[in-house]
């Protein structure tokens, strides 16, 4: 079997979006509720794939980004309320910034010792969160006036498509040359520089690129959700959830990280009435996906490509 | 000036405790290149185990401890075999992504601990009972005798791993794995009983760690990832894979954190280190006494 080429896998993708767009007719809105949340995650962990499963990034630290970003408009818009549009775009600036911030010592620093900066930056940013609760509501949450719409099928469709387009970008950058030279420079700097690559210029842009999503996504879905809080968009767990989604999914694939993010939100939602033991049943099958089908998802789907 | 020796009790037993659950923690690094991030969760089940011998069997203060020490050490060598070993063996990732997965493999592990403890015993905090108890005056100072007990168990262990490395034939086998472990395979020493002997010895570090940190504060599941954490930074700090370093790097860490709780706020406790952390990366990547 020939190994499914971009535009095929992208007019795949925007069928299943078309499709998707139409669940709203008969869906309740609990179900969308937990879609919607589900397509924001797909986006973080889509972000989270473009800097490790490309450019090689041990990245921790997914939530902060994020997390600087989710903030920096929810606490924005509770201080000043200018229009949400503005608050979104200066979630998504300050995002960025801490792009930068955190892609300087992946300039420096390899494999598990950048892992540890990116986890230390979480750490650091949860710390000032909570002690700064004046300002940011501290443990409790920060309570955001306004939402986007209170409309869930909106909602919905506002995430869906943004989930598209994103990934839509995404997939495409990383199956360009972009995303080859990102990928040589992930597994060997020094021979991708002997090519004549600029390294440094493409990890910036990978870092750029995804705190761009992941700033973008954190905002809206605190407009979405009308608060922020440590737990839902910082936390270590909420870390862990998005890379488990895109390794569920099959790293180095994007669009799989999606698939990740729906299958674990639903997983956990299925099996809420466990109480702890539901978290501890889907990490419990996420190591079983790592030990055994190390490719995830996306992986037994296209195989022939990575076996080769 | 009591302020002074305060900081300077306190500080020496919190660092102690660090430096004795670090160290493990560097040793499987040094020997197999394997960071467990499930580290603070087998520190937390050896708390919990002795808690709840003390509580629902009524066992002793030792046999507690005794319990304890031997979950931590069934953990770690199920750990081994059940996470660890079969990622390291296989074929289906590439050499140099490995890490990646063992990490995030641990970290996997670690959680399912956690909310299985979270599941049965609850997340509140439980607290060990001591083995010595009362307290003593030194210099003024009115300390629990307990953290005295601490300091001294911890320094015993540290020095007992010490002579096992340097002076016993295993030890040195795995002395000589964390040097070369392509050399010492040639002399005809199988590597994965090396591994499998570290991962003993870290499992009963981590034990009577989790243990005499349980008698010391308070520990809760939550506390699994913060604990961890401060390993990972320690290990780093100190240069990973390098004992003495970690061991340095423990102090270090234990008593900034000392000093910013009483002289600043007990709120502010772990910032200072973290920041140092990330400055050190900055100027020496390869922490105080790395070798890689």
């Amino acid at each position: 079997m020939q190994p499914p080429t971009t535009a095929r896998l992208l007019l795949i993708g925007l069928g299943a979006v078309v499709v998707a767009s139409f669940l709203p007719l008969w869906a309740s809105g609990y179900i969308l509720g937990l879609l919607t949340i589900a397509y924001y995650f797909g986006v973080f962990a889509m972000a989270w794939d473009l800097l490790f499963g490309f450019a090689g990034e041990v990245n921790f630290g997914p939530t902060f980004l994020i997390g600087v970003g989710a903030y920096t408009a929810g606490i924005l818009d509770n201080l000043y309320q200018p229009p949400i549009w503005l608050c979104i775009a200066a979630g998504t600036a300050a995002a960025i910034t801490g792009g930068l911030v955190l892609a300087l010592p992946a300039l420096r620093l390899r494999g598990p010792y950048f892992g540890l900066t990116t986890l230390v930056a979480v750490l650091i940013l949860q710390n000032f969160i909570v002690v700064d609760a004046h300002l940011t509501g501290g443990e409790i949450g920060l309570t955001v006036p306004d939402v986007i719409s209170i409309s869930d099928t909106t909602n919905y469709l506002i995430a869906l498509w943004f989930m598209a387009i994103s990934g839509a970008i995404l997939f495409s950058l990383s199956r360009s040359p972009v995303g080859l030279i990102l990928q040589a420079s992930g597994q060997d700097a020094v021979q991708a520089g002997a090519l004549g690559f600029n390294v440094t210029k493409h990890k910036l842009t990978a870092f750029v690129i995804s705190a761009f999503f992941s700033g973008l996504a954190g905002s809206l879905m605190v407009f979405y959700l009308g608060s922020a809080s440590v737990g839902t968009f910082i936390d270590i767990t909420v870390g862990v959830q998005i890379i488990i989604s895109a390794v569920l999914g099959g790293r180095r694939t994007i669009l799989g990280a999606v698939l990740g993010a729906i299958f674990l939100i639903a997983m956990s939602e299925a099996l809420r009435p466990l109480g702890d033991l539901s978290n501890f049943i889907v990490f419990g099958m996420a190591l079983i996906v790592v030990l055994l089908y190390p490719n995830g998802f996306f992986g037994l789907l296209t195989r022939t490509r990575e076996d080769a | 000036m009591t302020v002074f020796w305060q900081i300077l009790i306190d500080g020496f037993a919190i660092s102690s405790l660090y430096a004795l659950g670090a160290t493990g923690f560097a040793l499987i690094f040094g020997v197999s290149g394997v960071l467990n991030l499930s580290h603070g969760s087998l520190m937390v089940a050896a708390v919990v185990a002795a808690w709840a011998a003390g509580d629902s069997l009524h066992a002793g203060p030792y046999t507690g401890a005794a319990i304890g020490v031997a979950v931590g050490f069934s953990l770690s060598l199920l750990t081994y075999f059940v996470v660890v070993s079969p990622l390291q063996h296989t074929r289906k990732i590439r050499e140099e992504e490995k890490e990646i997965f063992i990490l995030t493999a641990t970290l996997l592990w670690g959680i399912m601990i956690q909310q299985l403890i979270a599941y049965f015993y609850t997340d509140n905090a439980k607290t060990v009972a001591p083995i010595v108890q009362g307290v003593v005056a030194i210099v003024g100072v009115r300390t629990p005798a307990n953290e005295i007990f601490t300091a001294i168990v911890c320094g015993l262990a540290i020095a007992l791993l010490w002579l096992l490395v340097n002076r016993t034939r295993a030890g040195k086998a795995v002395l000589a794995a964390s040097m070369n472990p392509r050399g010492i395979t040639l002399l005809g020493v199988e590597l994965s009983q090396v591994y499998v002997a570290v991962w003993a010895i870290y499992g009963v570090l981590v034990g009577v760690a989790g243990v005499l940190l349980g008698m010391f504060l308070g520990i809760s599941s939550y506390s699994a990832g913060p604990l961890t954490a401060s390993a990972f930074s320690i290990v780093v700090l100190g240069g990973l894979g390098s004992v003495p370093g970690a061991l340095i790097a423990a102090y270090v860490v234990g008593y900034l954190e000392t000093l910013t709780a009483y002289l600043i706020s007990p709120a502010y406790r772990t910032i200072p280190a973290l920041l140092l952390l990330v400055a050190v990366m900055y100027v020496r990547p390869r922490g105080l006494l790395g070798r890689r």
